[in-house]
């Protein structure tokens, strides 16, 4: 049979639609499998040949709060991951509106600078970060997280952050110099409004981050102020092995950042990347 | 806004990092050169290299650099080619295309923790697991991933999960291509190959190079995924230098020899983010 060249590439986008479709159900088949075994007994759960329909059961979310202390790990993600982002917010503002309308021929090298601090190893600073925290007796406390992710996180803060600003028009600012407004009302009345949405999206990235954030989470903290990244890393232990229960408490803990990075995915380039990919 | 209010402005922000890795990185210095056990607070003084002779000739010392050399370049191999492929692939309107993106970059997004977990028990377990009952289906007998292909299963539950990471980068650069330019290249009569490797890829240099550097800032200390799914075994078999230093912390209380370790991740580290910080000052524009 003979095709036509229209037939032909009519016939090659839907292999390649088709295709991308097939690979795209394969990357996203694990969650699927996690959110699907969040539905059933335990014993469904490890039943061999694996069940793919089954009478759905939302006994392991009914009984997570009993079974493990979930809203207390929930809040510290949630305290933690949203705390250090306001305050690396904070922070991050006021230094990423002087570099943006006021630069100078180090700007960009103290950009540069901040962002080289961000490839520091965790590991490399653990002793002395653990041992200070020890002395303070801020271990296992929320506030000693709060504060290294408001650390860690600052340089990709201020770098999108100046981003933002630097495309603001200077003539508003400008014009708002001549009225006499102070440098704080210029911040809030003047460039807080006209860059919200970058703004938003910034803290929206931060807080994807942080709450995904693995190293400083399970080597500082343990019952009192433990994320639900340390609470999942609990049932690694050979007792863990209740797979729907670790399911159900998976996809509480990740259905909602997966629906914050949705959100977020422009952010996310410039803010993994340093602002090198555009 | 004069000069003097402007540097006010950013003095915080600056101090604060200053401190951050001033204060951590001096101390990591000073105490891998002195004798530093937290269970014999009594034996302290300075003793020179011997921290780092200690943890250079640790018998999990090499095994540690091949498996985190293995670990990164098995990751970046897989990452890259993958993320290469589905980029391109999806370079181009179809019906439902939105939501195979959102599924694509999903994994992203995942836990660390999480994801391992999830590879470990639901997937490579080798009774109960996904990967048992295929082989089992096919006729094969089970692998038992974790003992018997530790790294290569670390590495698959990451390159899982940054696949989508190296996706996202390049379709992101694959919008910025030039439209008419392969158009043009297609009136000529150029084949799909023909545009790949003289057009596509070319353009996609720089972003490959980016998402090489950063998944290598990542990769390099990859901690959370090994202590959950083989806590750096069987024997050293998984162990990187991350996990290695973490152990001698953890088990030796050795805070000396964590931080002679930890000064040999920080030199690795820098190779890489030395390279990273000049791409990235050529795309940043300041004025």
């Amino acid at each position: 049979m003979m095709m036509t060249d229209r037939q032909r590439e009519l016939l090659k986008h839907r292999i390649r639609a088709a295709l991308a479709w097939v690979i795209a159900c394969l990357m996203f088949f694990p969650i699927l499998w996690m959110i699907l075994t969040s539905f059933k007994t335990e014993l469904q759960a490890i039943a061999v040949p694996p069940l793919f329909f089954f009478e759905p059961t939302i006994e392991n979310y009914v009984l997570i709060e009993e079974r493990t202390d979930y809203l207390r790990y929930a809040w510290n993600s949630v305290v933690t991951s949203f705390g250090g982002t306001l305050l690396g917010m904070l922070i991050a503002i006021p230094s990423a509106y002087a570099m943006a309308f006021n630069p100078s021929r180090r700007t960009k090298d103290i950009l540069l600078w901040m962002l080289s601090t961000k490839m520091l190893p965790a590991v490399g600073v653990m002793m002395p970060i653990y041992l200070i925290c020890q002395k303070l007796g801020l271990l296992d406390t929320r506030v000693a997280l709060i504060v290294i992710y408001a650390l860690i996180n600052l340089p990709v803060i201020m770098l999108i952050l100046f981003n933002y600003f630097r495309d603001i028009p200077k003539e508003i600012l400008e014009a708002s110099q001549i009225d006499g407004t102070s440098t704080f009302n210029e911040i809030v009345q003047i460039v807080l409004p006209l860059a919200w949405g970058g703004i938003a999206s910034t803290a929206l990235l931060s807080i994807v981050l942080l709450w995904n954030e693995a190293f400083w989470s399970i080597v500082l903290t343990s019952a009192d102020a433990g994320t639900l990244v340390a609470l999942v890393a609990s049932f690694s232990s050979p007792e863990g092995l209740f797979w729907a229960k670790l399911s159900a408490v998976s996809t509480l803990a990740c259905a909602p950042i997966i629906v914050f990075g949705w959100v977020t995915q422009k952010q996310l380039v410039q803010g993994l990347t340093f602002g090198a990919v555009k | 806004m004069n000069r003097v209010q402007s540097r006010l402005l950013q003095a915080p922000s600056v101090t604060l990092l200053l401190m951050w890795m001033v204060i951590p990185l001096g101390l990591t210095l000073y105490f891998s050169t002195i004798r530093y056990n937290l269970l014999y607070p009594d034996r302290t003084g300075f003793i020179g290299w011997s921290n780092y002779e200690f943890f250079y000739t640790d018998p999990a010392f090499w095994p540690a650099v091949v498996n985190t050399l293995l670990m990164v370049s098995g990751i970046l191999t897989l990452t890259v080619v993958l993320g290469l492929a589905i980029a391109i692939l999806i370079d181009q309107p179809f019906v439902g295309r939105g939501i195979v993106r959102v599924m694509l970059i999903s994994p992203f997004f995942i836990m660390p923790t999480v994801n391992a977990l999830v590879w470990k028990n639901m997937f490579m377990n080798p009774i109960y697991g996904l990967f048992a009952s295929i082989s089992a289906g096919l006729g094969f007998e089970p692998i038992n991933w974790l003992s018997d292909w530790p790294l290569l299963s670390i590495v698959m539950m990451i390159s899982w999960q940054w696949t989508p990471f190296a996706v996202l980068i390049f379709i992101t650069s694959l919008q910025s291509q030039d439209q008419e330019q392969k158009e043009a290249a297609l009136l000529d009569g150029a084949g799909f190959f023909s545009q790949l490797f003289n057009l596509t890829l070319p353009h996609l240099a720089r972003p490959i190079a980016i998402v090489i550097l950063i998944q290598l800032i990542f990769h390099l200390v990859i901690f959370a995924e090994i202590l959950v799914t083989t806590g750096g075994g069987p024997g050293y078999q998984s162990t990187n230098l991350t996990y290695l230093i973490y152990s001698q912390a953890l088990l030796g209380f050795d805070v000396g020899v964590a931080s002679a370790g930890g000064v040999f991740a920080i030199i690795l580290a820098n190779i890489v983010a030395i390279l990273l910080v000049r791409f990235i000052g050529k795309t940043l524009t300041v004025a």
